[in-house]
């Protein structure tokens, strides 16, 4: 029993939390040995962020004990938890804006003299640690101006700074670049083989298999189970977090491409961080009855481009052929004739998370005939079509039609976005991500809708950062790298390797007759 | 758990009312202290002073006044309930005004340039047409309808300086709130006709139009009654002795108008859609730079209505050196509007509230040693508290928080947070 005890640093027993209406937590134990990589896994509400937030002190549980290295500790508030030596790496990072990366680090943990900051101390340690382990960061540049990446660094090193030695890291890759997210797999190692324990909260699966040593996995609430993680595959842990079994595979037949829906010929869009175009001269075509994957690393104009193409932005340059006519300086309105979006950023450009559902449903179309009589509008055709869709694309929520949009799950607000955009059954269908931060089962679903729809007849243009998801389900891969397009691949005859290369600049393909561009 | 908790806290409605009313109450308490701490410590004033100061406080609209033994007397007072209506109008409009932009995501914080705007267009057009040349129902249409656009186009500018250089309307509107003082000042002095013949620091009297005035013995003399000022339609039977007149009913209507306008229409819902998410509805294909000045100018119109209403009726005064103070007018319809939480109907029973403590202040003022200051104390404090309602609403959101709900709580956290943190470019344009 000892030995047991001094093995795990931390275990949770028997954790029951309840919200009103809801248990968030449902006797989940959960057993941390010291040292290992210890992932949790678990769709989208399934507790797992609850579970964390127990043992960081920011909820209370109702049944159930904390107990580290062996003895019953009582977690009342973050205070407590740093004081055990555990850290957490939020999802959403917790960090001053304003406030150089050094005083976020040492804020809440200041060396004082007299009451006066001692930051020279401070700044060779956090120099120190941050040579040590690789996290490159910028002590004296404000948050608000680094990248994400290396915010989260400035999040990693805040915990090592105050000497944790339980480090949670909620959700960490959902914001990261390939890189980045290699680079954070090096270091989570590396702090392991020190003999720190990590909890990994996550529902990617190819990174849980690659990192962890141990994988706990909830559904609703409940505890499913713990398995080692070389005794274990994605299919059967997918299977676990969903509780059926899961298509991780995209099926889908060859394409049979048509006619060009949209011809970009000499695209640009200026960029609005720097006086170059971000997209710089980009031309191709998107087919009937394909998808077309643009890839890249975050930043290389994916963004630009299609906001350059949806109206979002205006392009400086070229044309954009949409169905036979020129829409490169056509009103966003006139532009969604012919075109679906389904926008990266859901919660800044696919909602509006104050209006309900139904009038979500309606955004584009509230002004159709259908759905207004002379200015006023038909309430009952609105609640009718809402209806519809719900029930056509399965979008669960409170209180249906009058659920407000904030109050639901994200991968429900995505569908609502989907069955929206997908219902207007326009030729082209311009898709960014349009899986982000969603569990497997949303994954699964949003893919076959596209699928669906490219059989129709429809053009998808698909915009993905998940290699994964690009190699899946596209039929043509175009590479975007530093707003040009660098190469154009055939997902069936490359690797992940290879797009990889693409990807990062090292290699780009002399697609010839495509651009008469003075090299 | 407790499946239980009030049933009627469950409707969103009621805890919006529920909240108002308990700032409301606050206030009201605040004020009584307030009488007896005053009554404490004043000579003339006593124990007994501040409990009649406290019942007047709340029920002021229902005092008659003292009988012969010197006690306070209560019942239906026609007069005060009359005026309170007639001082109901304005804040109700000006209410609007600030709930309409409130809706659509704007803080309307322009009301008493709009104000302005709206009784120098109104004064103008009353007192300078003559009522020889149109018959005078006209002539008030006019003036009405002048009022509004003044009131529209005053509202506009801060609208467009915030839809197309991304300038804080709030700013906008203060800044043009004392250009419009000081224009209406300079239009009222330099154009003279339109001051008053008695007191050059009044503008003339709308009942008795410079227009109206004839030569009697070698003096100009006013003629009274061109009938331009609003009908009363029947209300003064109602209320005898009051000032009320049928503003009070268009106010009402034109409340129930925005009601329409905003739950009902498309326009409404394009509004509203800016308001809440200036980038979804732009992604939408809604004209999102057009439906901010829209807003503002409904609101800006919505506030010269009030303006023109209150000139329209007639036996009003308006001291039109106005450069060194802004109407109260317009900034009391930012609480009227809060307290209402923008809904243009409690907009209506919000603004009669306002007037209502007016009223109190006068009636403190006549049968007491106190002065109608205190109740602008109570104003004030509701004024705080109103921005507070909100708050109060979210504790009883919170009491309630999940019992319908599918999602945990921590997840909707979630949620609002990656609203709130956006990951991609910050700043920018932040609507």
């Amino acid at each position: 029993m000892r030995t047991m005890e001094s093995e795990n640093i931390i275990e949770m027993l028997h954790i029951t939390k309840e919200f009103p209406g809801i248990i968030a937590n449902d006797d989940i134990t959960l057993q941390l040995r010291r040292g290992e990589i210890h992932a949790l896994l678990g769709e989208n509400g399934a507790g797992k962020s609850t579970l964390m937030s127990v043992l960081f002190g920011l909820y209370q549980p109702e049944k159930g004990v904390i107990k580290k290295n062996g003895q019953e500790v009582k977690i009342n508030d973050p205070n407590d938890a740093t004081a055990l030596g555990i850290g957490m790496v939020h999802q959403h990072f917790k960090l001053i804006e304003v406030f150089t990366v050094l005083d976020n680090i040492i804020l809440g943990a200041e060396t004082t003299k007299l009451g006066f900051l001692q930051k020279k101390e401070a700044r060779a340690k956090v120099a120190a640690l941050s040579q040590r382990y690789g996290l490159k960061v910028d002590l004296d540049a404000k948050v608000e101006d680094i990248t994400v990446g290396m915010q989260q660094r400035v999040e990693i090193l805040k915990m090592l700074y105050r000497d944790n030695e339980i480090l949670i890291f909620d959700e960490p890759t959902a914001v990261l670049t390939p890189q980045e997210i290699d680079e954070l797999m090096a270091t989570m190692r590396e702090f392991a083989q020190e003999g720190k324990s990590i909890l990994f909260i996550s529902h990617k699966l190819n990174e849980i298999m690659a990192v962890s040593d141990r994988i706990t996995v909830l559904r609703k609430g409940r505890y499913i189970g713990t398995v080692e993680t070389k005794d274990t595959d994605k299919q059967s842990l997918s299977n676990m977090m969903v509780g059926r079994p899961v298509q991780l595979e995209v099926t889908k037949e060859p394409a049979q491409p048509g006619e060009p829906v949209l011809e970009v010929r000499d695209f640009c869009v200026p960029s609005r961080s720097h006086k170059k175009n971000a997209v710089d001269h980009v031309s191709f075509q998107v087919r009937a009855g394909e998808i077309l994957c643009i890839a890249g690393i975050d930043g290389n104009g994916q963004t630009e481009l299609v906001y350059g193409l949806t109206g979002l932005e205006k392009s400086s340059g070229g044309s954009a052929v949409l169905c036979g006519e020129d829409i490169s300086h056509a009103s966003i309105r006139h532009r969604g004739a012919n075109m679906s979006h389904i926008p990266e950023d859901r919660h800044k450009h696919g909602l509006v998370l104050d209006f309900s559902l139904e009038q979500n449903l309606v955004l584009q179309r509230f002004q159709e005939k259908r759905f207004q009589k002379h200015g006023f509008i038909d309430q009952k055709a609105v609640r009718e079509y809402a209806e519809q869709l719900i029930e056509q694309y399965d979008v669960r929520s409170g209180q249906g039609p009058v659920t407000t949009a904030r109050s639901m799950s994200g991968g429900n607000q995505q569908k609502a976005i989907i069955a929206r955009e997908v219902d207007r059954e326009k030729p082209l269908i311009v898709a960014v991500q349009p899986t982000r931060g969603l569990d497997v089962g949303a994954i699964e679903y949003i893919h076959s809708q596209l699928v669906s729809e490219r059989d129709k007849g429809r053009a998808v243009l698909l915009v993905s950062l998940e290699l994964d998801e690009v190699m899946s389900l596209s039929d043509r891969i175009l590479v975007m790298y530093e707003g040009e397009i660098v190469a154009e691949i055939d997902p069936k005859q490359t690797t992940v390797q290879e797009l990889g290369l693409y990807m990062a600049g090292a290699r780009r393909m002399n697609l010839s007759g495509k651009e008469e561009k003075g090299a | 758990m407790n499946e239980h908790g009030n049933p009627l806290l469950k409707r969103d409605g009621v805890r919006t009312v529920l909240a108002s009313l308990i700032s409301i109450v606050i206030g009201l308490a605040v004020g009584s202290v307030l009488v007896v701490v005053v009554g404490l410590f004043s000579p003339n004033l006593g124990l007994s002073s501040a409990w009649e100061g406290i019942r007047l406080i709340f029920l002021g609209l229902f005092s008659t006044g003292r009988n012969s033994g010197g006690s306070l007397t209560w019942g239906f007072n026609p007069q005060s309930v009359g005026n309170m209506l007639f001082r109901a109008t304005p804040l109700i409009l000006t209410g609007l005004s600030v709930s309409v932009a409130f809706k659509t995501g704007l803080f309307n914080i322009g009301a008493p340039g709009q104000y302005l705007m709206g009784t120098m267009a109104t004064l103008a057009i009353a007192l300078g047409i003559p009522c020889s040349a149109l018959p005078s129902p006209l002539i008030w249409l006019l003036a009405f309808l002048g009022g509004m656009l003044a009131g529209a186009l005053w509202g506009c500018i801060p609208g467009i300086v915030k839809a197309f250089l991304n300038i804080n309307e709030v700013l906008a509107c203060i800044m043009t709130n004392w250009i419009a003082a000081n224009l209406v000042t300079w239009f009222f002095d330099a154009t003279k006709v339109f001051q008053n013949t008695v007191e050059n620091t009044k503008s003339g009297y709308i009942y008795k139009t410079a227009y109206g005035r004839t030569l009697v013995d070698g003096v100009w003399t006013y003629v009274d009654g061109n009938g331009v000022q609003t009908a009363k339609l029947g209300l003064d039977k109602l209320f005898p002795g009051s000032q009320v007149n049928g503003g009070i009913l268009i106010a009402i209507l034109i409340a129930v108008g925005v009601y329409i306008l905003m739950t009902k229409t498309t326009l409404g819902y394009q509004l509203k859609a800016c308001g809440s998410n200036r980038h979804a509805a732009r992604y939408a294909g809604v004209n999102d730079k057009r439906n901010i000045v829209l807003s503002m100018a409904i609101a800006g119109a919505l506030s010269g209505a009030g303006a023109a209403l209150y000139c329209l009726a007639g036996n009003t005064e308006f001291f039109w050196s106005t450069y060194q103070a802004l109407p109260a007018t317009g900034f009391n319809g930012i609480p009227v509007a809060l307290l209402a939480a923008n809904h243009p109907v409690g907009v209506i029973f919000t603004g009669c509230f306002m007037s209502m403590l007016n009223i109190v202040g006068l009636q403190l003022t006549n049968l007491t040693a106190y002065n109608e200051y205190i109740t602008d104390v109570i104003i004030s404090v509701i004024v705080y508290l109103s921005a507070f309602s909100l708050v109060i609403k979210m504790l009883l959101d919170a009491r309630r928080k999940g019992k319908k709900e599918i999602q945990p709580v921590p997840e909707r956290l979630q949620e609002n947070q990656a609203e709130a943190e956006a990951p991609t470019e910050k700043g920018g344009e932040q609507a």
